[in-house]
């Protein structure tokens, strides 16, 4: 055996495989939490695509990014999940659709 | 090392495929919770697979750890329970997500189309000064393939070297999201909550 590690071709089509599910759950969802949790998904596909592209240069840039973006998923959970707990308070729904209070 | 780095990377990958299919899909928000969960373990151990420790544990401890957690706890406060899983249900049947699912599917083969395409003109290309992972397995030396893994010093090293600023900005926007999760998320009590006409 002479590559022990795998191709980074490979580690790019799960990136965009993952990034494509969470996309289609993001669209496809109304439950606001599971809105939150594809984007997740989508987010965590990025940072695999930049740890992928990291490792094919052998270099450690992509980890330093995938670091910042841990940081903004970090704080894009803290600040969604406290709309959603702002959201059910006053409206006890997490629907997306039902929430059309400024609709005229 | 050997076989089983591509055996752990193939099989966490088809892990990783499978229990974010099922996070996506599941009505009950705690089951998709744990999907999840196992998605991003996975992923963890395809960051390892890919020569990179330090992100993989990161991935572990703040992803999964903190972040599902974070998730788990706003489903047990808001107290989604059995009802809201029919709810749920009757919310997506299967034909809501046709539009989704070929929408993403044309993203997804664009993105597969762009990996494979780009490949060949990447090795041309030849970075300057970088090896390229193709030079290296043209010159046949498997020891600089073996040590290909970027070990946490390199990552410390750039963090505070050329991406300080980075680091700087990524601490202004904790705090920031911080604040504003706390002000967002605070309970009023002087004006106490409208409830919206529904």
């Amino acid at each position: 055996m002479s590559f022990s590690f795998p191709l980074p071709e490979h580690a790019l089509l799960l990136a965009a495989l993952l990034f494509a599910m969470g996309l289609a759950g993001l669209l496809a969802r109304r439950n606001i939490v599971f809105v939150l949790m594809s984007l997740e998904v989508m987010l965590n596909a990025a940072g695999l695509a930049l740890v992928a592209s990291g490792h094919k240069w052998a270099q450690a840039d992509g980890q330093v990014l995938f670091i910042v973006l841990l940081a903004v998923a970090g704080c894009e959970a803290a600040v969604g999940l406290g709309l959603v707990m702002r959201i059910h308070r006053r409206s006890r729904t997490v629907d997306s659709d039902s929430l059309d209070s400024l609709k005229g | 090392m050997g076989e089983d780095m591509l055996v752990a990377f193939y099989g966490a990958g088809a892990v990783a495929v499978l229990a974010t299919f099922l996070a996506v899909t599941r009505a009950q928000p705690v089951h998709a919770l744990l999907y999840l969960g196992t998605s991003l373990l996975a992923i963890a151990v395809v960051f390892y697979t890919l020569g990179a420790p330090f992100v993989a544990a990161l991935e572990v401890v703040v992803y999964a750890g903190a972040i599902v957690v974070l998730f788990v706890f706003v489903v047990m406060m808001l107290n989604l329970g059995t009802s809201t899983t029919a709810a749920e249900r009757s919310l997506t049947p299967p034909r809501v997500w046709i539009g989704p699912a070929a929408l993403s599917a044309l993203v997804l083969s664009l993105l597969v189309f762009a990996i494979l395409t780009s490949q060949t003109r990447a090795s041309a290309v030849q970075i300057a000064n970088r090896k390229s992972y193709f030079a290296l397995r043209a010159s046949k030396d498997e020891s600089q393939i073996e040590n290909q893994e970027v070990p946490p010093r390199d990552v410390g090293a750039s963090l505070y070297g050329p991406y300080f600023v980075a680091v700087e900005l990524s601490s202004v926007l904790l705090l920031a999201g911080m604040l504003s999760a706390w002000r967002i998320a605070r309970r009023e009590r002087t004006s106490g909550t409208q409830e919206v006409r529904k």
